[in-house]
């Protein structure tokens, strides 16, 4: 079973490796990213935000599905580190009993 | 709300009066530049995330000076989790609120029909700010209550 999860992880990590050389070129300016939606935000960023700091408008307002999710996900970690670890009284002490 | 700060040193053993002057001196400072950082978000660097986190270090640090029961007395458990779950919820609220009048979800520009004030591009803007505002609220309450959980195995009594 464990040789078949070390199988298995070296097969994915090889297809994730093999798809990287699809990605867009690194840095180039004609890399279909650079040459569409930056330039478009960095035009039009302002103008229909009001809003100067680019990076502000980009997070909070054309990436606002993915920035509410991130929040999500922290509220989740949170949640989760609270469901896994937090101890009501009684319950500590019941167990201190038992053991 | 009045701190009282010598009888929570009076309750650790092993204190120390430099480090806890210093971060009695630091806190409203870092809270305060953990305000800025948000709502300044739009001009400077800085947002939610970013000012969420200073305001959580702020409640950590009294936590690691002052001892776990003493960061609980400054900021309640129940309020804790219940602004946390507000933070959450003011983000995907607004987001809601503009698919619900007539715009489309988290077009902020759509909140102009229900407030017309000051016109739909600078609604785009001020919905940002409103979002970030749950931003930093949901984070600051998650990494102070990461914090307690983690330094204290889940019982809440006693810090590191």
């Amino acid at each position: 079973m464990k040789s078949l999860a070390l199988v298995a992880t070296f097969v994915t990590g090889a297809l994730l490796l093999y798809s990287t050389a699809d990605f867009a070129e690194w840095g180039s300016p004609q890399s279909p990213p650079n040459a569409h939606v930056s330039v478009r935000y960095i035009e039009k960023a302002v103008e229909e935000t009001h809003v100067p700091n680019l990076v502000t408008a980009v997070l909070g307002d054309y990436r606002g599905y993915d920035t509410m999710f991130e929040l999500v996900v922290i509220y989740c970690a949170g949640t989760a580190v609270m469901a896994i670890l937090r101890r009501r009284e009684d319950e500590t002490d019941s167990e201190e009993d038992a053991s | 709300m009045r701190i009282d700060y010598k009888a929570a040193r009076d309750d650790i053993p092993q204190r120390d009066m430099i480090v806890e002057t210093a971060i009695r001196l630091m806190v409203p400072f870092i809270q305060l530049y953990g305000l800025y950082v948000i709502v300044h978000g739009h001009y400077s660097p800085g947002g939610g995330f970013q000012g969420g986190v200073v305001l959580g270090a702020s409640v950590i640090l009294l936590g690691l000076a002052y001892g776990l029961p003493f960061s609980k007395e400054y900021l309640n458990e129940g309020t804790n989790i219940v602004m946390a779950n507000i933070g959450a919820l003011i983000f995907t609220g607004v987001a809601a609120i503009c698919a619900f009048v007539g715009g489309m979800f988290l077009d902020y520009s759509a909140l102009q029909s229900i407030l017309p004030f000051i016109g739909p591009i600078d609604w785009r803007s001020h919905g940002i700010f409103l979002v970030e505002v749950g931003v930093g609220m949901g984070v600051m309450m998650i990494m102070v209550s990461i914090y307690w959980d983690m330094a204290s195995a889940g019982k809440m009594d006693e810090g590191l």
